[in-house]
């Protein structure tokens, strides 16, 4: 064994305890921060989804995959992003006059 | 009106089974009148830990669709007075275990006995959240190790909304964390979790630290439920976690590692912060 290495060997010793517990405490106040955060949020994102899709469809022919949710945490605020993708409305009206 | 107590955990393997026949025989040995019934419909295994495989005749399920009468399914444990088990089924499904069905079976129990200790099945599926649905109590056995953390946390969560206390609006279940397969040794090595560590992220009121020990592994060969053999650190420790639960000021013991005199000294800042 190198010296540096014995060096760093005796240092950690008188360090104390600073290993894999120290990491897996870690890992675990992030995922449960998460996960405990999520708790509230997760369930009602889908049904919303249904819901502004069954709106839109009203007026506009739509499908599922051309409305997107997403939710953003930054710093104690959360954003909802919201992404309708509207079909090509020129070809729609080429469509018609074409069948007019 | 008996006090209902259910050992949950969330994960798999972590000693539920052990905590809730020692737990049991602990109420039973202070001389409360105590029952203890395998949730775990399909994979019994309690009746092995108490030593009784042999005499199950009815189990819970034939209670609940009226195949036999409680007193019929109940066993009287062999060990100790006033403690007694109700045995899991083997071949039904757990569905079998009808929220009607568990209702009338907790409260014919509450008549005859003060405590209901509710041995949970692994997971968060139906077997799981009836043995906590009815619950007062609730003893989380958690390892101190990454996915049984987190699992109980997870537990923490659907104890305090699907069980009937939470949906009635009453006073939360109190919440009790058992830390088992606990090793100070490896703790001080910086290669397990501390008490502190696992009390900072789960956040309930430490009921006990059961030691990793060799005597659990004996007490389940021979079908006695580990709190007998108090000779042992973990038999010491469940008899310490009952005391506790029943309100006595009793310090945790064999959560320090023996150490050497020298190296004590050596340890002694590092200590001081925990």
């Amino acid at each position: 064994m190198s010296l540096p290495n014995q060096i760093s060997k005796i240092l950690s010793y008188f360090r104390g305890p600073r290993k894999t517990a120290k990491v897996a405490k870690e890992r675990l106040q992030i995922i449960i921060a998460h996960e405990r955060g999520e708790k509230n949020q997760v369930d009602y994102l889908a049904l919303l989804q249904k819901d502004l899709l069954d709106v839109i469809s009203k007026y506009v022919e739509i499908n599922q995959e051309d409305v997107k949710i997403e939710l953003a945490r930054q710093d104690g605020c959360s954003i909802l992003e919201l992404n309708v993708t509207l079909p090509n409305l020129a070809e729609k009206l080429k469509k018609q006059a074409e069948t007019a | 009106m008996a006090k209902i107590i259910v050992v949950t955990s969330g994960k798999g393997g972590v000693g539920k089974t052990t905590t809730s026949a020692s737990f049991a025989m602990g109420l039973a040995m202070r001389g409360f009148s105590s029952v203890v019934v395998d949730f775990d419909i399909g994979l019994r295994n309690l009746d092995l830990i108490m030593g009784c495989e042999r005499r199950v005749v009815y189990d819970f399920v034939n209670v609940i669709r009226g195949e036999a009468t409680l007193n019929q399914a109940l066993i009287r444990d062999k060990h100790v007075k006033n403690l007694y088990v109700l045995p899991a089924s083997q071949t039904r499904d757990k569905d079998a275990l009808t929220i009607e069905g568990v209702t009338k079976v907790m409260e014919e129990l509450s008549k005859t006995h003060e405590y209901i200790v509710c041995d949970s099945p692994a997971g968060i599926e139906h077997g799981a959240q009836m043995a906590m649905y009815f619950a007062d109590h609730a003893i989380v056995v958690t390892n101190p190790e990454v996915s049984s953390v987190r699992d109980s946390d997870r537990m923490l969560g659907l104890l305090s909304s699907k069980t009937k206390r939470a949906e009635e609006g009453r006073e939360p279940i109190s919440e009790h964390l058992l830390l088992t397969r606990y090793s100070p040794k490896r703790v001080n090595s910086g290669d397990m979790l501390s008490i502190s560590d696992v009390n900072e992220i789960l956040s309930i009121p430490l009921l006990g630290v059961i030691p990793e020990s060799q005597a659990v592994l004996r007490a389940s060969n021979s079908g006695d439920p580990v709190i007998l053999d108090q000779e042992s650190d973990a038999g010491q420790a469940y008899l310490d976690a009952v005391s506790r639960f029943l309100g006595e000021q009793v310090p945790h013991r064999f959560t320090e590692e023996k150490t050497h005199w020298l190296k004590r000294i050596f340890n002694f800042k590092e200590k001081e912060t925990v």
